[in-house]
């Protein structure tokens, strides 16, 4: 089990690495700010890491943590978990998952290491979720730099 | 009360014990159908096997419906969303929960004492890959045992006066995904049971098991080969005509149909004289429609089985190539009545597409498709020579492809109406109907299939019709004209089980957590209850000494837990303030409890 999680982790890692590494490489990725603001946002529109973190998290986060990552009647609010959690915590807690389960409470997040829309684009969803926590990001569908009106 | 009608009761009480005690198996069928028509007793998810949801009691009135009071409450100490309702057997009331499924018997003759409580143990890893909340729509009943559907998909069967395992069966793998969140049906000697998955790529099956030991009878799958989907080319009829060879493998490109969805998560309904068994299935998998080319049968479907066999007699699709979510689980109901002047053993289903269904149950044909909600916009109607609906390709998420946001598709994905049962009144050949009034905007996108993680595909955002701030309605439904009678707004959707009185009066829970009585000839507000916490469980009746009784869980959560926790956005022009951010967590908090209300 404890040897599973960190092979995963750890295999999940390398894989994040790989991406950021990969990506630092395009001029958008390095224009991008560091970890304490790590998105673009423009006159309230987002850059596409932001909007494909805004979709993987539709995809895979959304069903327990609500829409908006306001938190359901389950799962917590994100906007205010992203507030007290490094980075480094965020990443583990998605890879790894997480378990609460007591006579009070059954909260169990599943472990994501093994879901390439995840942990491919790990970056992307922290820096939605970041963005919507430091309230630099409103409700719904955010609008992409460069995106026509309609 | 008359004591000769106190004494009467008594005597058919006394004979269900018996029955319980002496059942044997090859009138097992026989026994529940009769118990399932005396009025006092509970005995099955939806009270009786049409799924009506209505008592044949009549105590509480619209005169005297003001007067209903809690007598009791039993708390269950579980949190999550409490779906379905308490049984009552004999004596004893039956009380599941959402995980860990704990499942208590009381004592109605000791003041609710619990004579036994069982508690499965689980691995807690099965809690993720429920699609939305830890939910469970009650236990079934069948020759002196209670059948319990639990999260894990272990279907157990417990001894009915003690809680002794008598045995217990595995019915399919969490770890790719599938969980149990449906009540059981005991049909005959078998119990039946469905999964849940959609969100996962599970393929999705009716199974049903014998209930001396648990052994499999038969299992039918909702997509794949005939000998797995359980048709035969030539006498499994769909709109009239036999089905054919490979009728579901010619609908999916390769073998998508291994991980196509279409869970059997809903009610299930049967008809004895007929001897067929119906339910629907769910969304295709995933949410993303340009990743599965083609119809996708049998999703979105309702099936009628020979429950002996599980042969599929007839099928009909409502939503062929899901766009939007439409899973068609939701309850069949089956009722006697006049559709268009013409006394029919119809079908009723208020799908989740927003469309009302009336089938004739025996041989499937299609006789009426409206909406029941004048928001629903993705299609125009019906067309009941072909069964398709005409979609409007505005709407349409396919057309618009994925990396596409479609705007202000009617309804959301919850559906004008999700697993929350309606109820019908013989007597005024009503559907009165929970519904919710949810719009949204829907973008699918491409993605990657991994065992037991989420397959879904679609990002979407959810909001009232626009120029609406309520996102619920209680309506009272002709099948016979095809129309609303009256539609009740809620401030949310009603996501709560209804029941019917022969005495006009239509009960429903609320999201913020009231328990409501309605006039059902108006809709007109007799009595409300604020109970602890929001009610997506469902109304039962029962009778106990001489004396009617009104059961309902409330323990926000499901799915509404989820879209309205924090409250809904979207587009929001249009929208007052109230509309855009109502917060359910303004109104209620979590909670199981049960509360139990008479009028003296």
């Amino acid at each position: 089990m404890n040897f599973d999680r960190v092979s995963r982790f750890a295999f999940a890692a390398a894989l994040s690495l790989g991406f950021v590494s990969l990506a630092g490489l395009t001029s958008n990725r390095a224009a991008r700010a560091d970890d304490t603001k790590p998105y673009v946002i423009e006159n309230g529109r987002v850059d596409k890491h932001v909007f494909n973190g805004y979709r993987r998290y539709g995809d895979n986060c959304l069903r327990c943590h609500g829409p908006n990552a306001t938190g359901s009647s389950y799962a917590p609010d994100l906007t205010d978990s992203l507030k007290h959690m490094t980075k480094e915590q965020v990443e583990e807690t998605i890879i790894n998952g997480r378990m609460d389960v007591n006579t009070a409470n059954q909260n169990v997040m599943p472990a994501f290491g093994t879901n390439p829309d995840v942990v491919e684009n790990l970056d992307d969803i922290y820096a939605y979720l970041k963005a919507r926590s430091d309230g630099a990001l409103g409700r719904g569908r955010p609008k992409q730099i460069g995106e026509d009106d309609d | 009360m008359k004591p000769s009608k106190r004494l009467f009761a008594w005597a058919v009480l006394l004979t269900g014990t018996a029955g319980v005690l002496g059942a044997g198996a090859a009138y097992a069928n026989d026994e529940l159908e009769k118990m399932s028509q005396d009025p006092k007793q509970w005995v099955m998810p939806a009270g009786d096997y049409a799924n009506q949801r209505h008592t044949k009691l009549t105590q509480i009135t619209t005169e005297n419906v003001h007067k209903l009071h809690p007598v009791w409450t039993f708390s269950t100490g579980v949190l999550r969303g409490h779906e379905g309702g308490p049984l009552v057997v004999g004596d004893m009331m039956y009380v599941h929960t959402p995980f860990p499924n704990k499942v208590f018997a009381l004592d109605l003759n000791n003041e609710g004492r619990i004579v036994w409580a069982y508690e499965p143990k689980q691995d807690p890893n099965v809690i993720p890959v429920m699609c939305c909340d830890t939910v469970n729509r009650g236990v079934a009943y069948g020759e002196g045992m209670i059948f319990l559907h639990q999260a894990d998909t272990t279907l157990v069967a417990l001894d009915a006066k003690t809680g002794k395992v008598a045995w217990s069966v595995k019915d399919d793998d969490p770890a790719k995904g599938a969980t149990g969140t449906s009540a059981p049906l005991v049909v005959k000697d078998k119990v039946l049971v469905g999964v849940s998955g959609g969100e996962f790529g599970v393929q999705g099956h009716m199974t049903a098991y014998n209930i001396k030991d648990g052994s499999v009878a038969w299992r039918a799958y909702s997509e794949g080969p005939d000998d797995q989907i359980l048709f035969d080319p030539d006498k499994t009829m769909a709109m009239g005509k036999p089905v054919g060879k490979d009728s579901s493998l010619k609908t999916w490109e390769g073998d998508q149909w291994k991980i196509g969805g279409g869970a059997t998560w809903g009610w299930i309904s049967y008809d004895p004289k007929l001897n067929l068994v119906y339910y629907g299935s769910g969304n295709p998998s995933t949410w993303n429609p340009s990743q599965r080319p083609g119809d996708n049968k049998w999703s979105m479907t309702v099936f009628a089985r020979d429950p002996d066999t599980g042969m599929a007699k007839w099928v009909y699709q409502m939503t062929p190539h899901d766009e939007w979510d439409y899973d068609g689980i939701n309850e069949m109901i089956l009722a006697d009545t006049k559709v268009h002047g013409k006394e029919t053993k119809a079908l009723v289903h208020f799908d989740r597409n927003g469309f009302a269904y009336v089938l004739d149950r025996e041989t499937g044909a299609l006789l009426e498709a409206n909406k029941y909600d004048p928001a629903v916009n993705w299609a125009t109607k019906v067309d009941l020579t072909t069964g398709r609906p005409e979609v409007v390709a505005q709407y349409s998420t396919d057309h618009n492809g994925p990396d596409h946001n479609t705007k202000g598709v009617c309804p959301a994905a919850l559906g004008s109406k999700d697993e929350q049962p309606a109820s019908y009144d013989p007597q005024t050949h009503m559907f009165y109907v929970p519904t919710n009034h949810v719009c949204m905007d829907y973008e699918p996108y491409k993605v990657t299939y991994t065992a037991g993680q989420p397959y879904v595909g679609a990002t979407l955002s959810m909001f009232p019709p626009k120029g609406d701030n309520h996102l619920g309605n209680f309506i009272a439904y002709d099948v016979n004209e095809g129309k609303i009678v009256w539609s009740d707004h809620e401030t949310f959707s009603v996501w709560s089980g209804a029941l019917t009185t022969p005495t006009g009066v239509a009960f429903y829970g609320t999201l913020d957590g009231d328990l409501k009585a309605v006039d059902a000839k108006t809709g007109k507000l007799l009595y409300k209850f604020k109970t602890p916490s929001g009610i997506i469980g469902n109304v039962n009746a029962f009778e106990h000494n001489g004396k009617e009784y009104i059961a309902v869980l409330s323990g926000v959560g499901g799915w509404a837990g989820i879209g309205m926790a924090a409250g809904l956005t979207g587009d929001t022009d249009g929208l007052g303030a109230v509309g855009a951010y109502k917060s359910l967590s303004n109104y209620t908090q979590l909670g199981g409890v049960l509360t139990v209300f008479s009028v003296e």
